[in-house]
């Protein structure tokens, strides 16, 4: 493994019913996330999604790429554009992960989210244990 | 509205135990599109050293947001939740939370500023076992969108 190297990428189709089931599970029942005429009054172009469902989707990247989620030591997003999830069609996230150091046993992985070419997270970064 | 700056430093109490189910992380592995077998496996997690279903990384804000709800619904911070967004997150593992475990959430407001329009609010919550053992140390920065003076 070299710094530079990417070491999995994906394609995520998110719609409203991922967002009403995230939302579900994970308490959040703000409604900019599943109703568009709130999130419409408050100035959204439509719905969005949750946040932490972007970062949910970074760390199953994580996990898919580790095998074990208690390899991971720290991870950090920040949220930079709303992902917006029309009824019809939904929205496509494209997520990378990429090495950006190594320190003796210590990986630290830079990741990346984007939907329609717009980056959706900024300063996206994980450490993760090598074994 | 701006927010109330008084609240910076605020502590709050505990929360009440919450006791992490198995079906309960299946549930939000199945909810986040996971499909890892760690996540839904009980022979897979074992494999693995636990002892039951470990959390995915970000279960833990489904904790740490029900503590800070009490901050968010107090009248007297001025937040209008339906203008607020979620500007950044950081976890810090010891490691993973996992089904068994009982947990409590202690969370303090680290800070409150303003952006140009915008109004942020930085919280932090630890994730501590009724043991006292420390799991997850959760800190959020909430966007208050267009609310500063």
């Amino acid at each position: 493994m070299n710094v530079g190297d990417v070491i999995a990428s994906s394609s995520v189709k998110v719609e409203r019913i991922n967002l009403v089931m995230y939302a579900g599970a994970s308490g959040d029942f703000n409604p900019i996330h599943w109703n568009e005429t709130v999130a419409t009054q408050v100035g959204l172009p439509d719905v969005i999604a949750h946040g932490m469902y972007t970062q949910a989707q970074l760390g199953r990247l994580l996990v898919e790429w580790l095998g074990d989620p208690g390899r991971i030591v720290s991870f950090s997003v920040r949220f930079s554009a709303p992902v917006v999830v029309p009824q019809d069609g939904g929205a496509r996230l494209e997520l990378q992960a990429t090495v950006a150091a190594i320190d003796g046993d210590m990986i630290t992985v830079a990741l990346s989210a984007t939907c329609d070419g717009v980056e959706v997270v900024k300063d996206a970064v994980a450490t993760v244990r090598a074994a | 509205m701006p927010l109330n700056p008084d609240f910076i430093g605020k502590t709050y109490p505990d929360t009440p135990p919450y006791a992490i189910g198995r079906e309960k992380l299946r549930e939000f592995a199945t909810a986040i599109g996971d499909s890892s077998p760690v996540f839904h496996d009980l022979d897979a997690a074992r494999a693995l050293g636990y002892s039951d279903l470990p959390a995915p990384p970000t279960f833990a804000f489904a904790l740490t947001m029900k503590a800070m709800a009490a901050a968010m619904f107090d009248p007297e911070l001025g937040l209008n939740y339906a203008l607020v967004v979620h500007g950044e997150q950081t976890f810090e593992y010891q490691r993973p939370l996992q089904a068994g475990d009982e947990v409590v959430v202690k969370s303090f407001i680290a800070d409150i500023g303003s952006r140009g329009r915008n109004e942020f609010l930085v919280s932090q919550a630890d994730v501590v076992t009724l043991d006292g053992e420390l799991v997850v140390t959760n800190r959020s920065v909430i966007v208050s969108r267009g609310t500063a003076a």
